[in-house]
């Protein structure tokens, strides 16, 4: 806001010094011409002023304009305005102000250190990416390497073997060319046989959709089912916030269920058809039905039944089946293990025919946890030949997705085979990472669940926990006294008192009265003891502040 | 009963029904069933240097591997694969985050990369520029998306875009909901710009209640070739200035040049230079990428938007849409930090970067000139000279008995012309209405990139078949190529 601050002083003292000259300033946006236009944009403006966030703000800093932008935050798209991502929302912007104050002045904030777990970003927290996955990646990228005999020194010879059979795979050697709007055909089939591997029912290479992480091809389809207001698309509550922000970004219309947090996050069918006819009975047509598994913020492994009943709502309602699986291989418990919707569905005998099904896949989660190169996939299932013409029209406007990202994510569904000479390394480096990661799960809810007034569910699977917390009434009323939601209150005061950086519950939705925070497992297991003792001091003295 | 489907081809988004991206279209998918069928395809469709033989520059190749497997930096053997400045290259970009490459960055891209993009800016305009201004993008198509995503706001909001344009301008604003306002280049000006024509269109939207609210240009012009003249650009800010219109600058061919009179000017130097208001009023967006240039790194997906005098809360609104997709992927920042900050004329790598690139822009320079003359040695062709970018865009004039026998095929007579084109020899283009063209006249688009050992015997290809087409349609006469 500082930073607007100066712009804006500093474009009115352009135009106090320029005023005297010619040319004239820019007139008023659109007022020297047709009314309809200029009366259209300003109601525009009006209906957006009152659900936005800085309505009021922006109406001021508008007023000190001397001249009037064409695109201010009173004329854009409502839609923009509208979506939220708490994930990089408020407390986020906040932790940057006070990432900044520690640099600059570290006397003036009480921690050495910013602990982010708001994002599921493990590589920023000091997870080592997997060896054999960065030796290809560095071979592909810089193929004159394969023609030296220094190579075979420093790299593994099934990483030399591999990269080689990649780069062949692509048109031309050419890994700096865009590809097929899909992906590389080669990376889809090896793709696609990582799938039928896993899953034991066959995976086509042309229903594959390679993606820049996993969130594009959520847009993609948000954006070819959504046509207006009246369309609905199902997601869980609480529910990762790429769904609520997409939804709003393509003017659909989220129709809520209720995980049952009292079950372990679990589904209850019952829910789900309440809420599907209330829904259409105000006029909604509902016609997708969104599934995190395991879940986001939850941490929930679906047991197969609950799947099952899932897979046979959506075959009887007619509901497209969106499957986020980008947790598959974050599984910390032994009694669950991931069960793919597409194996659910052929297991109960329902073909393409039968069920709309879109699975979504990334190279950011899991073991490998590689966010930063985005990469992922969708596996289209049970449409039209013509509606995925469509898709593959919306994806060829964007020409591909990055081939470092595509590269990893056929990596991920091929790692190396017992007998490669980077077996035992791939193992050991995967094993590491997901056994500690089970480790920190366990540590950080026994913690949460020994804190007054907290209770958490264990996270079977993914990278979170989510914590519900019983906030004092007199906290509650602190929060309203200064603009906030109690949760992002609690958040807030969190981090100016430890550094540790999570995103309040509001920001996934919760039951309405209940107060949660999400908060990742990823910071190293060193430092978790420190953490969580943080954690606790913060608890206990906001309890006594508040509850006095 | 039979089962429906939950989604036909009725019942999905109208805009993605309307929408048409020619650049991958019908030529495309025909010409992708012809290769697999086993005839041989040049595919001059899309900008993509590398998939028609192009090498990439050694030296980013060498910094990325290194960033991609940072425990080779620590091999003592390390130097004998690479070059000590590609490996301290890749320590510095290693040190700009966190996590390597595998951890998502600022929504916006490293900061270190966007003090680079900064630091270009300033040495290529002499005007400083903002890194907070600066947002890192999977390629310069994403960055156009979230501009028309954040302007446009429902079919009463018309875009102005060039014609002929590249289409994914046109798709954009289809998908976004948007309306498309054009204005025509002039072709017999040299595809320059017609401020008259403009003025009148945007009177013309107007008066049809459009609320115009931004330019695009594209400037060297895509498919057109031409370099806009400083007083062009000039005409165009004032005009825009004037309009209450926020400009668009597409400049991702600016290392494209192939001629000496008009080098690459930016948008913001010319704004800059036009001194107050303009420099302090006019808004500005630009865009640059890594999968041109003599980069030509497509794959990657990297490139970058520049915002100028934007309103600061629709700066916040742009950073929390791009947000959403938490960050735009690191290697592609790494190869856009590369390109805007190449080797020094002292360091190790500097001979060899400087001869790849001179290599490839001198060729590409040489491969203009024998495609246009190629073209304009046909007696029912012209053809502007690519002045800059990578494409060449010929006027075809058709016969009417091939306009007539188009009709018959229920196809548009550039479209019939490029298909028989692409059957009789393997050369895919794009028919110049995918782009959009004066009505009544026929065009095509091909790129400049067959490897220069290839071009003599593509556009002898080209001219044979253009010979047999037009006597086929009108009737045997003297040849039509004059070589």
């Amino acid at each position: 806001m500082r930073r607007s601050a100066q712009i804006l002083a500093k474009r009115t003292l352009a135009h106090t010094r320029s005023s005297a000259r010619v040319p004239p300033s820019k007139p008023p946006a659109f007022l020297p011409y047709t009314t309809t236009a200029t009366a259209m944009g300003a109601s525009d403006g009006q209906e957006t002023n009152g659900s936005s966030l800085n309505g009021s703000d922006s109406k001021r800093s508008l007023s000190c304009v001397p001249w009037s932008s064409s695109i201010t935050i009173d004329n854009i798209n409502p839609k923009v305005l509208e979506c939220e991502y708490a994930v990089r929302g408020e407390i986020v912007t906040h932790a940057e102000r006070l990432q900044h104050k520690l640099l600059h002045n570290p006397a003036s904030v009480p921690f050495d250190e910013l602990i982010y777990c708001n994002i599921g970003n493990p590589q920023s927290l000091g997870q080592q990416p997997i060896t054999f996955f960065r030796e290809v990646a560095a071979l592909c990228d810089y193929p004159g390497l394969l023609d030296k005999d220094e190579t075979h020194g420093i790299f593994s010879s099934d990483s030399i073997a591999r990269a080689e059979s990649i780069i062949s795979g692509i048109p031309g050697r050419a890994t700096g060319a865009y590809s097929h709007s899909k992906g590389v055909k080669a990376l889809r089939v090896t793709i696609a046989e990582g799938i039928q591997q896993r899953d034991s029912y066959p995976a086509d290479p042309d229903d594959i959709f390679l993606t820049d992480g996993a969130s594009p091809g959520v847009h993609m389809m948000m954006q070819l089912t959504l046509r207006n207001r009246k369309d609905g698309i199902m997601c869980p509550i609480p529910q990762y916030p790429l769904y609520s922000a997409s939804i709003a970004l393509h003017d659909g219309t989220l129709v809520p269920y209720y995980l049952d947090e009292s079950k372990g996050w679990g589904l209850d069918m019952s829910e789900l058809k309440s809420r599907l006819e209330a829904a259409t009975a105000s006029g909604i047509n509902v016609r997708a039905l969104v599934v995190i598994n395991p879940g986001n913020p939850t941490g929930q492994v679906l047991s197969q039944e609950n799947q099952q009943n899932i897979v046979q709502f959506c075959k009887d309602e007619g509901l497209i089946l969106l499957a986020d699986e980008v947790y598959q291989e974050n599984i910390y418990v032994d009694n669950k293990k991931f069960t793919s919707f597409k194996k659910v569905a052929r297991s109960m005998g329902y073909t393409e025919k039968d069920i709309c099904l879109v699975s979504f896949h990334s190279i950011s989660k899991g073991y490998y946890g590689e966010c930063g190169r985005r990469g992922g996939y969708m596996e289209v299932t049970g449409f039209d030949s013509d509606v995925k013409d469509q898709i593959y029209k919306v994806a060829s406007v964007n020409l591909c997705s990055n081939l470092s990202g595509q590269i990893m994510m056929s990596l991920i569904m091929n790692p190396p085979k017992v007998g490669d000479e980077s077996y035992e390394l791939y193992t050991s480096e995967r094993d590491a990472i997901l056994s500690s990661l089970g480790r920190r799960a366990k540590m950080l809810a026994e913690a949460l669940n020994k804190l007054e007034g907290v209770t958490c569910n264990e996270a079977e699977g993914a990278m979170y926990l989510f914590p519900r917390i019983e906030l004092p009434e007199g906290a509650i009323k602190s929060a309203k006294a200064a603009g906030m939601v109690p949760d992002t209150f609690y958040c807030r005061r969190l981090l100016d008192a430890t550094g540790i950086v999570v995103v309040p519950g509001s920001g996934f939705g919760q039951v309405p009265g209940t107060w949660h925070f999400r908060i990742t497992i990823l910071p190293p297991e060193e430092k978790m003891p420190t953490i969580i003792s943080k954690l606790t001091t913060f608890h206990e003295r906001f309890l006594q502040e508040f509850q006095a | 009963m039979a089962p429906t489907k939950v989604l036909d081809p009725e019942n999905i988004n109208e805009n993605i029904k309307n929408l048409v991206y020619a650049v991958r279209g019908e030529l495309y998918i025909r010409a992708s069933e012809l290769q697999k069928e086993g005839k041989k395809i040049i595919f001059t469709n899309v900008g993509n240097p590398h998939a028609l033989g192009q090498k990439p520059l050694t030296f980013p190749r060498q910094v990325m591997a290194l960033c991609q497997a940072p425990f080779l930096i620590d091999d003592p053997n390390v130097d004998l694969l690479f070059p000590a400045d590609a490996i301290a290259r890749a320590k510095l970009y290693l040190s700009y985050t966190s996590g390597g490459l595998g951890a998502y960055s600022d929504s916006r891209g490293l900061p270190g990369i966007r003090q680079e993009v900064c630091d270009f800016l300033l040495q290529r305009d002499g005007y400083p520029s903002d890194p907070d201004l600066i947002f890192l993008t999977d390629g310069a198509s994403k960055g156009v998306m979230q501009l028309l995503n954040i302007i446009v706001r429902d079919k009463k909001d018309g875009i102005l875009c060039p014609i002929p344009q590249y289409p994914l301008y046109s798709a954009t604003i289809e998908l976004v909901g948007g309306t498309l306002v054009p204005y025509y280049l002039n072709e017999e000006n040299n595809w320059g710009l017609d401020i008259k024509d403009l003025r009148q269109q945007v009177a013309a939207a107007r008066n049809k209640g459009i609320n115009v609210r931004a330019l695009v240009f594209i400037n060297p012009g895509n498919p057109t070739g031409q370099c806009l003249s400083e007083s062009n650009l000039r005409d165009l800010i004032e005009f825009c200035h004037n309009e209450n219109i926020l400009m668009l600058a597409d400049e991702v061919y600016q290392q494209n040049i192939y001629q000496d009179e008009r080098p690459f000017l930016s948008a913001k130097k010319v704004l800059m230079d036009l001194g107050l208001p303009y420099s302090k009023e006019v808004e500005l967006v630009s865009f640059h990428t890594v999968s041109k240039g003599y980069w030509g790194e497509c794959g990657q997906r990297g490139g970058y938007f520049e915002l100028t005098n934007i309103h600061p809360k629709a700066v916040d609104e742009l950073y929390k849409v791009a947000s959403i997709s938490l960050s735009p992927n690191v290697p592609g920042q790494i190869f856009v930090g590369l390109m805007v900050n190449p080797p020094k004329p002292n360091d190790i790598s500097y001979p060899r970067y400087l001869q790849e690139s001179k290599s490839i822009l001198e060729s590409l320079r040489r491969r203009a000139h024998i495609m246009t003359d190629g073209f304009n040695s046909c007696r029912n062709i012209t053809c502007n000279f690519t002045e800059g970018a990578m494409y060449s865009f010929p006027k075809v004039k058709l016969p009417p008995a091939a306009v007539a026998a188009a009709k018959a095929a229920g196809k548009a007579p550039d479209v019939f012309y490029c298909i028989k084109l692409l059957e009789a020899t393997g050369i895919s283009t794009v028919p110049g209405s995918g782009f959009g063209q004066k009505e009544g006249t026929f065009h095509l688009r091909t790129t400049i990139l067959p490897s220069e050992e290839d071009m003599p015997e593509v556009m002898q290809m080209f001219k044979k078949f253009n010979d047999e087409f037009m006597s086929a349609y009108e009737g045997p006469s003297e040849p039509f190529s004059r070589l």
